[in-house]
């Protein structure tokens, strides 16, 4: 590359991230009007700077328990039906109990052995007439509410938290634990936070036995739905049209959100917004196996019991498929990141919404960022004096530095907390090192005796490998601590990786062009400035 | 300007002293935090919200100023947060936990709160409301960030052990639990409460000493191509005080800003501002005695490769087990 196309890339990485970075944060702060595409990601400050919406809501862990209810009646009856036990009806009255009636006289043994595998979590009493009440135990009721509400609590920070750069604030409260509260920084747009919050997120995959048909009775048979099957409503297909059709579905789900890898945004053959998703290995075999042996039938895809669309199965299917429906961008965008987070495991309600003021005062906030000035206002004199001119060098590829991660950070959502701003500093204070390691190599070159040039490249040179191992080192350190880590842990992964690519851009591609520039508009040099 | 010019001061001398050192420190740390706990800030304890409504207008400096004075245990590690509209003066007060606590507890808590305000005298007030609250960085995040921690020091003696050998990796590793040893006695000794921002502040020490350490291997790595007839103490050694300057420079930089927040940030930026400070003292520290003695422990103090294969020649003494590269297996077999 030669240094005038060097040069142009550099002018053109800094203009791209001071628009994302800089730009909209000057803009704000002088009252100048832009373009809403460059402030709406703009770097916003934390709750210990700004303050934010404050959100409680409500659990409802009857939820959990009617589901733990539900599948373990299935279970039984799955079991009755093989065991070739007949038994008259089995029902649900509330949440907790489940009641098998009509169990024949001279089957009750076998029934009550087979019922002997529910006893770990219900009570088993027996009634009249072949009656059975099966009732949830205390301590079982007890655990599942409990790990609803940490289960729930997990799943919201996921969703409003994703890559750990957004600072929010979530606790469980109240006396019974079922409430979580949730502080948020700086949302502008808070319709969208509390639907992302509170969509149950529940993907499943299911084969179409009937359908569609514009009523429910059409599948019904004798007033009640098929056994091991469901009708469930869906949309007719048309976009934008509100009409329900209704599908008979296999009860038992091919796949579901559990089986999900991951989930993104895309366009489908019509051009409309689609949601991509891919399975792990386990689901995807499953899926493998279920597709491919109803290639020709339809599949249909049910996100919280509402049947999105049900194309058919030209192939068989592995571990990549595509959820269409009338979605908009933002519902497709909103819709990936709910399907990544997993579904909430209990609905839940909103008990309070407020705005809330920053945690930290004026004062605080004013000393903070007055010792972070300091902080890079010491680290640039320093390099200026030690460097002398090169120091001039080192100085502008930490002004870089600064400006590229600023507009990554941006990029990425990330928010600014008053550690955060320091955090910065530090990496700043640490970031030189790689221009120190350049420098002190040139320096050596030098005393060897050799040329300005020759020194200025060897010590770019063999300092470069130790740059890439160091850096590298990081990168996967930071690598791990995202994969395994959660909320802030990732948050700082990410915040260190951004760092780390940044510095390396600067101080070896940046800091190596300034010196070319500096030593082309002179002949022969006989000593350099550091 | 040089700081250092052609030094040679004999570092590996000092590893035992240095060992000693450091175990003392780590030792001592382990004992106040085994006695004495490490206090967990209001983020990891949970505790109680309570909301008041103020007669008159108060900011959220004075609330904090009244609790810091009055509210037994002090209410440094409180949360205060203007609550709702501005005009109805409400004001959020998060408290860490004191004892146990149950309902009774609960307004027993908030009586607290209510009397240190009262004496704090910010005028009337009506509590809106009071709640358990739980910790906002919960139990399964700390455990995680463990791992996390764990796992990414393992990924980190993968890759050195794959770009250098296994004993510098382990020298790198240990050096780097060294530092986050002597950081968290430290914060014992002085009682910093456990927050997440001194968590993000050990995790950038690990990072930092990694990042000090390889620099200084890459350099023996150099040399040892260089200087085959010197042992590796001698390697190590001359690497070391080549790279001396940089690591001065860099930790001081590194210091500079530390100093600056832990001067002039204030409350917030204390502990934080601390836990960096120790930490970049033992990261640079580690780097020069800690992993350097590691990998002359593990390699032995004796000549490197080429100088040994050039002594075990001449002679036919028993060699210590090194791994040895093929071409010099098959020199040796000829």
């Amino acid at each position: 590359m030669t240094l005038r196309w060097k040069l142009i890339t550099i002018v053109v990485v800094l203009v791209a991230f001071s628009a994302v970075g800089v730009y909209p944060i000057v803009a704000a702060y002088f009252g100048v009007s832009s373009p809403a595409v460059l402030m709406d990601r703009q770097l916003k400050l934390g709750l210990d700077l700004k303050g934010g919406v404050h959100l409680v809501l409500r659990v409802q862990t009857d939820d959990a328990l009617r589901l733990e209810t539900e599948q373990t009646m299935e279970r039984l009856r799955a079991e009755l039906t093989t065991k070739g036990i007949v038994v008259a009806n089995i029902t649900t009255p509330d949440s907790t109990h489940f009641v098998v009636e009509g169990v024949p006289p001279a089957q009750d043994a076998a029934f009550r052995q087979t019922a002997a595998e529910v006893q770990a979590t219900f009570d088993r009493s027996a009634g009249t007439n072949g009656a059975y009440t099966f009732s949830m135990k205390p301590n079982v009721q007890v655990s599942l509410r409990e790990e609803a509400v940490v289960q729930a609590r997990q799943t919201i920070e996921r969703r409003v938290n994703e890559l750990g750069v957004t600072e929010p604030s979530i606790a469980q409260q109240g006396a019974d634990g079922d409430q979580i509260l949730v502080q948020l920084p700086g949302v502008t747009d808070v319709d969208r936070a509390k639907e992302i919050i509170r969509s149950t997120g529940l993907l499943e995959l299911k084969i179409v036995e009937q359908g569609p048909a514009a009523t429910r009775e059409a599948f019904l048979v004798n007033g009640q739905e098929p056994a091991g099957m469901e009708i469930l409503p869906g949309s007719s297909g048309a976009p934008g049209e509100a009409a329900s059709v209704f599908y008979l579905l296999r009860k038992v789900a091919a796949v579901s959100g559990k089986d999900l890898r991951n989930a993104r945004p895309t366009i489908d053959e019509n051009n409309q917004p689609a949601v991509s998703f891919t399975l792990n290995t386990d689901g995807g075999r499953r899926f493998g196996t279920v597709t491919g042996e109803n290639i020709g039938r339809n599949l249909a895809i049910v996100l919280d019991g509402r049947v999105q669309s049900a194309p058919r199965i030209d192939g068989r299917i592995t571990t990549d498929g595509r959820i269409t429906g009338s979605f908009t961008q933002e519902e497709v965008q909103n819709l990936s990141l709910i399907l990544r987070s997993g579904a909430l495991p209990a609905s839940l309600t909103y008990l309070e919404e407020r705005t809330v003021g920053p945690t930290l005062g004026a004062d605080s906030i004013r000393a903070g960022v007055l010792a972070s000035l300091v902080g890079l206002l010491l680290v640039m004199s320093f390099m200026l004096i030690y460097y002398r001119l090169s120091g001039v060098n080192a100085v502008v590829a930490l002004g870089f530095n600064l400006i590229i991660l600023l507009g990554l950070m941006a990029y990425v959502g990330a928010v600014m907390t008053l550690p955060g701003i320091a955090g910065f500093v530090l990496t700043m204070g640490m970031g030189v090192d790689s221009n120190v390691l350049i420098f002190e190599r040139i320096k050596e070159e030098l005393d060897a005796g050799r040329g300005v040039r020759a020194s200025i490249n060897a010590g770019f040179k063999r300092v470069f490998l130790t740059l890439v191992d160091t850096h590298t080192a990081a990168l996967i350190s930071a690598a791990f601590l995202f994969q395994f880590g959660t909320g802030p842990i990732r948050g700082f992964a990410v915040t260190l990786s951004v760092g780390l690519v940044a510095n390396l851009f600067t101080s070896t591609f940046v800091s190596k062009t300034l010196f070319e520039m500096a030593l082309s508009r002179r002949g022969q040099v006989a000593t350099l400035s550091i | 300007m040089h700081i250092f010019k052609n030094t040679s001061y004999d570092f590996l001398r000092w590893r035992w002293h240095a060992i000693a050192l450091s175990l003392a420190i780590m030792i001592a740390g382990g004992v106040t935090i085994w006695t004495r706990g490490i206090a967990k800030g209001v983020e990891f304890a949970g505790g109680t919200v309570v909301v008041e409504q103020f007669e008159q207008p108060v900011t959220v400096q004075q609330v904090r100023e009244a609790l810091g004075q009055f509210y037994p245990g002090g209410g440094d590690n409180a949360i205060v947060q203007a609550y709702g509209d501005p005009s109805l003066r409400m004001v959020m007060i998060r408290v860490g936990q004191v004892g146990a606590e149950t309902g009774a507890s609960l307004s027993v808590t908030a009586q607290q709160v209510e009397d240190a305000l009262r004496r704090g005298d910010l005028g009337g007030f009506n509590r809106q409301g009071a709640e358990i609250v739980s910790a906002t960085v919960g139990r399964e995040l700390t455990n995680k960030a463990v791992w996390a921690t764990v796992l990414s020091l393992v990924g980190i003696l993968a890759y050195i052990s794959f770009r250098f050998q296994l004993s510098f990796a382990t020298g790198a590793v240990v050096a780097t639990i060294h530092d986050l040893g002597v950081t968290l006695s430290f914060l014992a000794f002085f009682g910093y409460d456990m927050t997440l921002n001194i968590i993000a502040a050990l995790l950038t020490i690990a990072g930092y000493s990694t990042n000090d350490t390889i620099v200084i291997f890459d350099r023996v790595r150099e040399n040892l191509r260089g200087m085959r007839r010197d042992s590796l103490n001698d390697v190590i050694n001359v690497a070391i005080n080549q790279t001396l300057g940089r690591t001065i420079i860099t930790a001081g930089t590194a210091l500079f800003s530390a100093l600056a927040l832990f001067l002039f940030g204030g409350d917030v930026l204390h502990g934080f501002a601390f836990t960096l400070l120790v930490g970049l003292i033992a990261g640079t520290y580690s780097t020069v005695f800690i992993a350097a003695a590691i990998v002359s422990f593990w390699r032995g103090a004796g000549p490197t490769r080429a100088g040994r294969h050039a002594q075990a020649a001449a002679t036919t003494a028993p060699q210590q087990p090194t791994r040895r590269s093929k071409l010099q297996r098959k020199a040796r077999a000829s």
